[in-house]
């Protein structure tokens, strides 16, 4: 019963239960949300020193495994969710959200993603993932005076339903025909003996049910209007740590104990990246709206990381690490520009309203194209060295139609990021935004640098994840 | 024998009453063979021995969440029929991929057998079977027992922050403020001369506020 691998964890429970007592118990004439969301900011960041310092091996009765790659994935997710909750603190003061649930929900959220990182037992995937998505269905409906709200949480909680089902009957399928819950010894009497069909069918389901939560096609139909629908400070947050979360589930799951099935699943995972990819870039030129273009374009993005794991091997288990963390960066910068756009107090999602921001506003313009050329992989930015590396490790791995998929699609993605910046230099100048809120403007910063000098982080981010995979691989052979 | 027998009546009355839920016209007919489903596979985990699953199952789901469901069919009016309207458009698309993924679930699943491994008996420790399962969620998965509370939590502040909204017109008793109150707060002695009554005017307390009479709501105005 080592309990102390899962310190950050519990921490980070307790602060989320201490911050929501705080807020109930408070004066109810005022609102705490600014209040929660510096607490709930301030235990994300103690989290995240703890997880840090914490300890490697399996815990709590083999259910909780903590090694470089839960940390890993646990750093980049904590990061993730402190930026969007870093985005809201101003989006929701001035679109009238003043629930200091708000902040609470994101951190007990996190700390689904955070056990999501560090399952070793197929229970512990299931409840970390509900932990993780329960609040993101109420997130996502917290405008609840709002139609297009009440319509994202409520599609968002009857389809991640159905996937919940769909996971929940893959996994009793693995557990009948492996005998175990526990990861490690799904994989030894899987190396032991023959594969039985019911034991593929089961992954089939768990594969799906995964997948789902990746938005990745074809099982992304709701992407694009949860993401419209739910405010913009939500979007940002689902937009980008919850797939990194599901990326650690699927990466743990399929390169662990369903690692003897990897001829199976292989195949699998390339057709899901190839759709994705292809739809992610075709169904985005039509897109008037940014929130729906940002959806189709993290559909996309989801297929090129899942290219890394259809190679399989270390390479590649690195290429997704990095390419998760660029675009947890630029994700989290582009919805800080988008929160910007505000116009008499009227939220802007629509493409037109970027006309001329480059001469209303040369500094949020500024940002917003670089986060544009980062994601359609302009080199000396962020995007360009996840893509790169992806491509390397598929056609290392001979994955050749991948990596020609990947390139064409790049281009044709390349199209709608540019066409945003072109109506922000190049149209006749629209009314001028809102001022904006530092906090959005320091987000915006700190994306920005690190998307624009990701050449001087390059190695650290690099070296962190190779450590990751390798840990990730060897604990899967010995 | 007996027990294969009965394991297959149940098994065929859950499968048909589960399709009968998806296919019953009435939305209230569908809960209640949902309501007959749960019974069923109540009986097929007393069949496996598990008889604190089949309770549980029995109290939790035939008595609180089927009846629910009941509630809320029977509370919102919602024209199923209506909803139903698409089904004939869309029903040969959804027949045809359920085919095909039924065929291909066949295909994979005819080499195997009904019962590929006999699963090995576990130890009978002399425990019931609640007895067992408090002791290993107490010990060993304490940390998902726990997790577990923390995703109901999750649930509960979702229930509360979408539905809870603080109304102004509401008639809300404060203890506090009662026992505050004084009678000379609220009540005035008037001394009419008999047959005259009050000639409709209305006598404040000396402590009389606006803010201690809530508005009535709008419904009783009317009525009056």
């Amino acid at each position: 019963m080592n309990w102390t691998l899962a310190v950050p964890e519990l921490v980070l429970v307790l602060c989320g239960l201490a911050t929501l007592t705080i807020g109930v118990l408070g004066d109810k004439a005022k609102s705490h949300a600014g209040l929660a969301t510096w607490l709930s900011i301030a235990s994300l960041l103690f989290a995240g020193v703890l997880v840090l310092l914490s300890p490697s091996g399996i815990g709590l009765g083999g259910v909780f495994i903590n090694d470089a790659f839960a940390r890993f994935m646990k750093i980049v997710a904590i990061g993730g969710a402190i930026l969007a909750m870093a985005v809201g603190f101003d989006s929701n003061r001035r679109a009238g959200l003043r629930h200091f649930e708000f902040p609470v929900l994101m951190v007990f959220s996190t700390a689904g993603m955070m056990v999501m990182a560090s399952s070793a037992n197929l229970m512990t995937l299931y409840i970390g993932l509900e932990l993780q998505s329960f609040a993101l269905y109420v997130l996502c409906a917290i405008d609840r005076d709002r139609l297009g709200s009440s319509e994202a949480g409520l599609k968002y909680f009857v389809l991640g339903s159905l996937a919940s089902g769909l996971l929940l009957y893959g996994l009793s399928l693995v557990y009948g025909f492996s005998g175990s819950l526990d990861y490690a010894a799904i994989a030894t009497a899987l190396h032991a003996g023959a594969i039985s069909p019911g034991l593929l069918v089961g992954m089939v389901f768990v594969v799906v049910g995964l997948v789902f939560k990746l938005s990745a096609v074809p099982f992304h139909m709701w992407t694009p209007d949860v993401y419209e629908g739910a405010p913009a400070s939500v979007t940002a947050f689902l937009a980008g740590a919850p797939k990194v979360a599901a990326f650690a589930l699927l990466i743990r799951v399929l390169l662990g104990p369903l690692g003897a099935l990897a001829h199976q699943w292989q195949l699998l995972i390339e057709i899901v990246a190839v759709c994705s990819m292809v739809l992610g870039s075709l169904a985005a030129i039509a897109q008037t709206d940014i929130k729906r273009l940002m959806a189709y374009s993290s559909i996309g993005h989801m297929g090129y990381a899942l290219m890394g794991i259809a190679a399989g091997n270390e390479a590649g288990t690195t290429a997704t690490l990095v390419y998760l963390f660029t675009y947890v960066v630029m994700n989290a910068g582009a919805f800080a520009c988008i929160v910007a756009m505000r116009r008499r107090g009227e939220a802007q999602t629509d493409i037109a309203a970027l006309a001329g921001l480059g001469r209303r506003d040369p500094a949020l313009a500024m940002g917003m194209a670089i986060f544009m050329f980062s994601m359609a992989g302009v080199p000396p930015l962020a995007g360009f060295f996840g893509k790169l590396l992806v491509f390397v490790a598929a056609v290392k791995s001979g994955l050749w139609v991948l990596a020609g998929v990947g390139i064409v699609t790049s281009v044709i993605g390349a199209f709608y990021y540019l066409r945003v910046v072109r109506v922000m230099y190049f149209d006749t100048p629209a009314e001028a935004f809102d001022a904006r809120a530092r906090s959005t403007s320091a987000v915006a910063l700190v994306s920005g640098l690190a998307t624009a000098g990701f050449v001087l982080i390059w190695a650290p981010v690099m070296a962190a994840a190779a450590l990751a995979a390798r840990s990730l691989l060897a604990g899967t052979v010995g | 024998m007996i027990v294969t027998a009965f394991f297959y009546i149940f098994a065929a009355i859950l499968v048909a009453s589960a399709g009968m839920v998806v296919a019953a016209r009435n939305p209230v007919h569908a809960v209640l063979f949902l309501i007959l489903a749960f019974f069923n596979a109540a009986g097929l985990f007393l069949i496996a021995g598990a008889e604190f699953l089949a309770m549980i199952l029995v109290i939790v789901y035939v008595g609180a969440v089927a009846v629910l469901f009941l509630f809320v069919v029977m509370m919102l009016d919602i024209r199923f029929d209506q909803m139903r309207e698409g089904l004939q458009r869309y029903a040969p698309i959804g027949a045809a991929v359920g085919l095909v993924l039924f065929a291909e679930l066949v295909a994979t699943l005819a080499g195997l057998k009904i019962a590929p491994v006999e699963a090995a008996a576990p130890a009978a420790s002399g425990l019931t079977n609640s007895a067992e399962l408090g002791l290993v969620i107490y010990t060993r998965y304490i940390f998902l027992f726990q997790a577990c509370g923390i995703v109901l939590l999750v649930a509960m502040i979702g229930a509360i922050v979408l539905t809870l909204r603080e109304r102004v017109s509401s008639r809300k008793q404060d203890i506090a403020v009662q026992h505050a109150r004084h009678p000379a707060d609220t009540l005035v002695m008037a001394d009419p001369v008999a047959g005259s009554g009050m000639d409709g005017q209305i006598l404040r307390a000396p402590g009389w506020t606006p803010a201690l009479d809530k508005p009535a709501p709008a419904r009783l105005e009317t009525t009056s």
